[in-house]
């Protein structure tokens, strides 16, 4: 899993803080991400881990520290930088934001055509490619509310695809999903980790954390309360609040 | 004196109705590109944007358009702009219009779920090209019902016109009631004709929200 493993890290985060009004909700997380690393990051709903996420490719605004994607800073200020920035990264939502006035196809083509100036048949081309690889390439001309939950979330993870990001943010990609249709999500994104992809996500998902991750980084109050491999982070907590959260997990 | 028949009347009336359209469809289309390249601007810019344009639509929304009729007639003029009761009827109606629009228009952008703009930005995309392929695209469908509904408004709005001298169809009627002492006939017809032109209007808009829930 960490075959493509460079020396320099792809997102780099050093004393960011970030905080609402006077509520501060990220106190000073410093973080690498390795190329082909995947993290999964976990914790109480509070805890900050969607914010942190949401500050690596600019939704949300940290006041203090810095972010730097692939040895670029994230520059607020600069619109071009902030486009640059994040067609390295790309994001999946709790919520799939599939362009519901779009067909499948060309919600995966869409960014590509603009942002890329990629020509029309060219970008088909890759949509078919992509959906097929998300197991979905017989919905290319479906509109998303003709899809499952589990559907509509491989699309978007399809669409992040096309704009061939270096890295992949997932947002709690599965909890607004039925149970039923976990799986099929989770199964692509695996498939992603093995095929190298750099991944962040904020997941409730344990067993997969513990399956899919190379670190796990336990969020608590704002902090990286504790980071580590899996296997000695879910069976040996050194910190009581994690010891809590993994019980509390059982309930 | 000159006996007026009932085709005498309605006659002068259809003519003097061209001119209500008219004034409606340049308050309408003017109105509509104001209100657009003000709700570019609100949407684009910064708060300080965001706030002259609500007050901008707070004095046109809380001034009676009587008033903003006579402003743009009389204060023109008092600038040392001589305008026509057209080009003040216009000019006013547009503004008057171009308020209201934004205002409509802004709640139906309001109205697209905040995900849709994350995931655009996401995408890299520019705020042009987020406004244009994801936002506007959903937000138009929700404009078209209340749009068309806001033209009935601007219709009867225009009646207001006829205060400062501008021949529409409420002016072309008072002349015609004071010259053939039928008020009560005269009116009637008037009321009538801005019937048939708002009624068939706001059954269209009911139509098309029907048509949108029914999705």
């Amino acid at each position: 899993m960490l075959a493509e493993v460079h020396a320099d890290p792809i997102v780099r985060i050093t004393a960011l803080r970030k905080s609402y009004g006077t509520n501060e909700v990220l106190k000073g997380i410093d973080l690498d991400v390795k190329r082909g690393e995947v993290i999964a990051i976990i914790g109480k709903s509070g805890s900050g881990k969607s914010t942190l996420l949401r500050c690596v490719n600019g939704l949300e605004q940290f006041q203090d520290g810095a972010l730097t994607v692939n040895g670029k800073p994230l520059l607020y200020d600069s619109a071009m930088a902030m486009r640059e920035l994040r067609q390295q990264v790309g994001m999946i939502f709790q919520g799939f934001n599939l362009f519901p006035h779009l067909s499948v196809g060309r919600n995966v083509m869409l960014a590509p055509t603009l942002v890329k100036k990629r020509a029309a048949n060219e970008a088909a081309e890759q949509a078919t490619k992509l959906l097929q690889r998300v197991g979905l390439a017989e919905k290319f001309n479906a509109m998303p509310d003709q899809l499952s939950g589990g559907q509509q979330q491989r699309v978007a993870i399809a669409r992040a695809l096309a704009m061939e990001p270096a890295v992949l943010l997932c947002d709690e990609i599965t909890s607004a999903l039925d149970p039923e249709l976990v799986g099929e999500v989770l199964r692509v994104v695996e498939t992603l980790a093995e095929e190298g992809m750099t991944l962040l996500m904020v997941t409730h998902e344990m067993s997969f954390a513990r399956k899919v991750a190379d670190r796990v980084i336990f969020m608590h109050q704002g902090r990286v309360h504790e980071i580590g491999p899996p296997a000695e982070l879910f069976s040996a907590p050194r910190t009581p609040e994690l010891k809590q959260f993994l019980s509390s997990l059982h309930d | 004196m000159i006996e007026f028949t009932l085709w005498d009347i309605v006659r002068n009336l259809l003519l003097a109705l061209r001119w209500t359209v008219a004034l409606s469809a340049i308050a309408f289309i003017g109105g509509g590109l104001v209100g657009g390249l003000l709700l570019t601007l609100r949407l684009g810019l910064g708060n300080g944007t965001r706030r002259a344009i609500g007050w901008y639509v707070q004095l046109f929304q809380g001034t009676p358009l009587l008033m903003q009729l006579f402003l743009a007639y009389f204060g023109l003029a008092l600038l040392g702009l001589e305008v026509s009761a057209w080009t003040a009827a216009a000019l006013a109606l547009t503004l008057y219009t171009s308020a209201y629009l934004v205002e409509i228009w802004r709640g139906c952008v309001d109205a697209v779920p905040k995900g849709q703009w994350e995931a655009a930005r996401s995408l890299a995309m520019s705020f042009g090209e987020q406004l244009r392929h994801v936002i506007l695209p959903q937000a138009v469908k929700l404009a078209i019902a209340p749009t068309v509904g806001f033209l009935v408004q601007v219709i009867k709005g225009t009646a207001l016109a006829s205060v400062i001298g501008f021949i529409e169809l409420t002016k072309a009627g008072s002349m015609i009631a004071n010259a053939s002492f039928k008020p009560f006939l005269v009116f009637g017809c008037v009321a009538l004709l801005y019937f048939a032109l708002c009624f068939p209007i706001s059954l269209y808009a009911q139509h098309l929200e029907g048509k949108l829930h029914a999705r």
